[in-house]
């Protein structure tokens, strides 16, 4: 899987480089949240800019990102989503858990 | 003129190949004249129901051995489109598959791929069949 992760005002931005973000290749992402997450990161923002395709594995890797940091007293936030990505998070009521955001910048100055 | 499409398709019991099949079943929904719903909405729900199903084969009922395969059929007209992925596993009972929690103080990271099919499809069964069991997605196009 592609990710890159770049560290900004103390903040981790994982950008997720894929056009698929699906059983096929979700257990890479979790695996890299939870070894931001087990060697002190708080506070990450998950960008998913150039991802058209989520299904619920993928889904189920935020979540399970969401709560790893919520037991850490971290955060998790969401950036760039499009639109099918979306409609995937408002049909399984997801929108109401995490702090989406349109552009990382977004997610950066709401901290 | 009436349009008909058949197509059957065997794969690996792998997930690498989600990708491909999620893109037929989108070039199929743009090939259709869709009356119930926005044709590119349909192509993404038919990735995505694609996806989930043959997930569901693969790590559930195939219980994840690489010497299976899954079988997709599907069928499209005028009417409707019906897609069957079968697997040859020991099956589930999807009757007895919940809804997902939408609570955000007790979310489960797992549970919502038969949710999104139900969501997306007129009718969902899954059944028994000669050596293994078969998931029927249905879903209305138009009045044909």
């Amino acid at each position: 899987m592609n990710l890159k992760t770049e560290s900004n005002k103390g903040i981790v931005v994982v950008f997720v480089r894929e056009e698929r973000l699906d059983a096929n290749n979700s257990e890479e992402l979790k695996s890299e949240l939870n070894h931001l997450f087990e060697t002190g990161t708080k506070d990450v923002i998950v960008d998913l800019k150039e991802v058209r395709f989520i299904d619920s594995s993928g889904l189920g890797v935020l979540v399970s990102g969401f709560k790893n940091a919520s037991t850490r007293q971290g955060t998790i936030k969401l950036s760039g989503l499009q639109t099918q990505v979306k409609s995937m998070f408002e049909l399984t009521r997801l929108h109401r858990v995490f702090d989406i955001y349109a552009t990382v910048d977004d997610a950066l100055e709401n901290r | 003129m009436k349009k008909k499409i058949a197509l059957e398709i065997t794969i690996p019991n792998q997930t690498r190949y989600l990708g491909l099949i999620g893109k037929i079943g989108e070039n199929m929904a743009r090939e259709f004249d869709v009356t119930v719903c926005d044709r590119e909405i349909l192509a993404s729900q038919l990735n995505i129901v694609l996806t989930e199903s043959i997930v569901n084969a693969i790590k559930h009922a195939n219980a994840t051995d690489p010497n299976k395969e899954v079988h997709v059929r599907i069928n499209v007209n005028d009417r409707e489109i019906s897609i069957r992925v079968y697997d040859t596993g020991s099956g589930f009972d999807l009757s007895s598959i919940p809804s997902p929690c939408f609570d955000p103080g007790s979310l489960n990271e797992k549970g919502r791929g038969i949710y999104i099919i139900r969501s997306m499809m007129d009718s969902v069964e899954y059944r028994r069949t000669n050596g293994g069991n078969v998931l029927e997605m249905k879903k209305m196009l138009g009045n044909g």
